[in-house]
């Protein structure tokens, strides 16, 4: 790791000022993303701020009857809370189909939404990237794209956003709370917080410098069947090759989500108009104007077979 | 929460180690670490309590697996300024030769191991799963989300799989850990 300096923030505000004055601060929390990437120099924070000290821990029921997460409540208690559980279904079964018991234990809200790509040309320094040196080239475009995206794609990069929690999250319509250096907040709906990669793969939210992620907030429960189906190579332990987050009404309207094809969650909800009438439909809007290549041209079929178990799943039929 | 910063040593105006106090299987110990320094580390070099194992250093193996404050983490993705106060238990604070813990014992009665080398971080994680299956934290494979989980063969997979074994002793891994849990019922 390259030296960096360290300070343990005492407020929001403080830990937003600091990293906003600091250039090439970090902030740092659960770590297991960051630490890996600076053990390999792709991260090279010059400061790191830990917000662990902050009291953003807790899941608290709203007056509007939803659930304001903290930004540092970990992986682990979030699957683990009672109304996550009953209420929000998709939520708990998504963060635990990420990672292992360690890492959970580990992750935070916030961090889980952060973490960087895991596109093996990413994680090669020895590679141009353009998310990790701009201007730089992609290495992946007429690479080894198994894992790549298919959908929301551009000629600078074609990495996927690897978070399970986060593909539940726009499903269930989450909203960001962040602290900025000036002293304000804002909320950002989860449709708006991660960027598609464009040109500047390397800018990934709309986060501006220094401004921290204190909560998420999670409307009333919405009911419905939830279910979030994993496709990956081990059966455990593994990134999504393809994930479905579903969540399924009486009715057969509902949501869905997916992730492992695009460089955030893929919702598009004019497609979710299609779910009375199927996988197929659903899965033809979903992917108007995919650009899969050769060796991630199957994920596009995989969707709409685990689009298609999930809603014989949600109708009370198994698989 | 933790404290100020205790500064130590600095290399003109950046400081670039401090000051930790860590509580290590119930001993309280005091060190200066270079503020890279992970967890791992501290507990390997700076505490010599080699028990705990530097596999990957990534998180993807499991071999560094110890109990922060109750729970179980991988030590290599964390560092020791981040833990100022905390409560560490490694393998070290499980058992002794002459007086194995009984995840240990099971381990031995079993041959959870071949080469021995991810097995203080198999030990450590089978605790802390016994102990999360007892919390009622479900996991990918519990059936029903708001039911109390059981101890299941499937369960004790999906739990463990943050714990690579190369020797593939995983079968009788999880007989251990599966008698251990029968015994604490």
């Amino acid at each position: 790791m390259i030296p960096f300096t360290y300070e343990r923030a005492r407020s929001p505000a403080e830990a937003a000022t600091a990293a906003a004055r600091t250039e090439g601060a970090k902030f740092i929390a659960g770590g297991t993303n960051l630490l890996d990437l600076m053990k390999l120099q792709i991260e090279a924070p010059t400061h790191l701020i830990d917000v662990n000290g902050l009291a953003l821990d807790q899941i608290e029921t709203t007056p509007y009857g939803g659930l304001r997460v903290g930004a540092l409540v970990r992986n682990t208690d979030l699957a683990a809370d009672e109304r996550v559980r009953r209420d929000y279904g998709l939520l708990a079964r998504a963060l635990l189909a990420g990672a292992s018991g360690q890492l959970r234990n580990m992750a935070t809200t916030a961090g889980n939404l952060l973490q960087r790509t895991r596109c093996p040309y990413f994680y090669d320094t020895n590679q141009p990237c353009n998310k990790r040196q701009p201007g730089s080239g992609c290495s992946a475009v007429g690479g080894f794209t198994r894992q790549h995206a298919v959908v929301g794609a551009s000629d600078a990069c074609i990495a996927t956003h690897p978070s399970d929690m986060a593909v539940a999250m726009r499903a269930l319509d989450a909203t960001i709370e962040t602290a900025r250096p000036d002293g304000s907040t804002r909320s950002i709906p989860m449709t708006e917080f991660h960027r598609l990669p464009g040109d500047t793969p390397h800018i990934e939210t709309v986060l501006g410098s220094g401004e921290l992620v204190t909560a998420v907030f999670l409307p009333r429960p919405i009911g419905g069947k939830q279910i979030y189906r994993k496709v990956r190579d081990r059966a455990s332990y593994a990134f999504a090759l393809v994930s479905v987050g579903a969540i399924v009404q009486r009715d057969g309207t509902g949501r869905v989500a997916v992730g492992g094809v695009a460089h955030k969650p893929w919702r598009v909800e004019a497609a979710e108009t299609e779910l009375p009438r199927g996988a197929k439909a659903v899965t033809a809007q979903l992917f108007a104007g995919a650009k899969p290549t050769d060796d991630n041209a199957f994920k596009l079929p995989l969707v709409e077979r685990t689009l298609g178990a999930v809603l014989s799943e949600a109708r009370g039929l198994r698989r | 929460m933790p404290g100020a910063l205790s500064p130590a040593v600095a290399q003109g105006d950046r400081l670039t180690a401090a000051r930790v106090v860590l509580r290590v299987n119930g001993t309280e110990h005091h060190l200066m670490c270079d503020l890279r320094t992970t967890l791992l580390d501290a507990l390997r070099e700076h505490l010599h309590l080699n028990g705990t194992k530097k596999g990957c250093d990534h998180g993807q193996c499991g071999a560094c697996t110890v109990i922060v404050n109750g729970r179980r983490i991988n030590s290599c993705l964390t560092l020791a300024v981040m833990h100022e106060g905390h409560d560490v238990t490694t393998i070290e604070g499980f058992g002794t030769p002459g007086n194995l813990h009984p995840m240990q014992a099971a381990f031995v009665k079993h041959d959870g191991y071949q080469c021995g080398y991810c097995t203080p971080g198999q030990i450590c994680s089978s605790v802390a799963v016994l102990d999360e299956i007892k919390a009622g934290i479900p996991s990918h494979v519990s059936a029903d989300l708001t039911a109390q989980p059981k101890v299941t063969e499937a369960e004790i997979r999906e739990r463990m799989s943050g714990n690579i074994c190369r020797c593939g002793a995983y079968s009788n891994i999880v007989d251990a850990i599966i008698e251990v849990a029968g015994s604490k019922a």
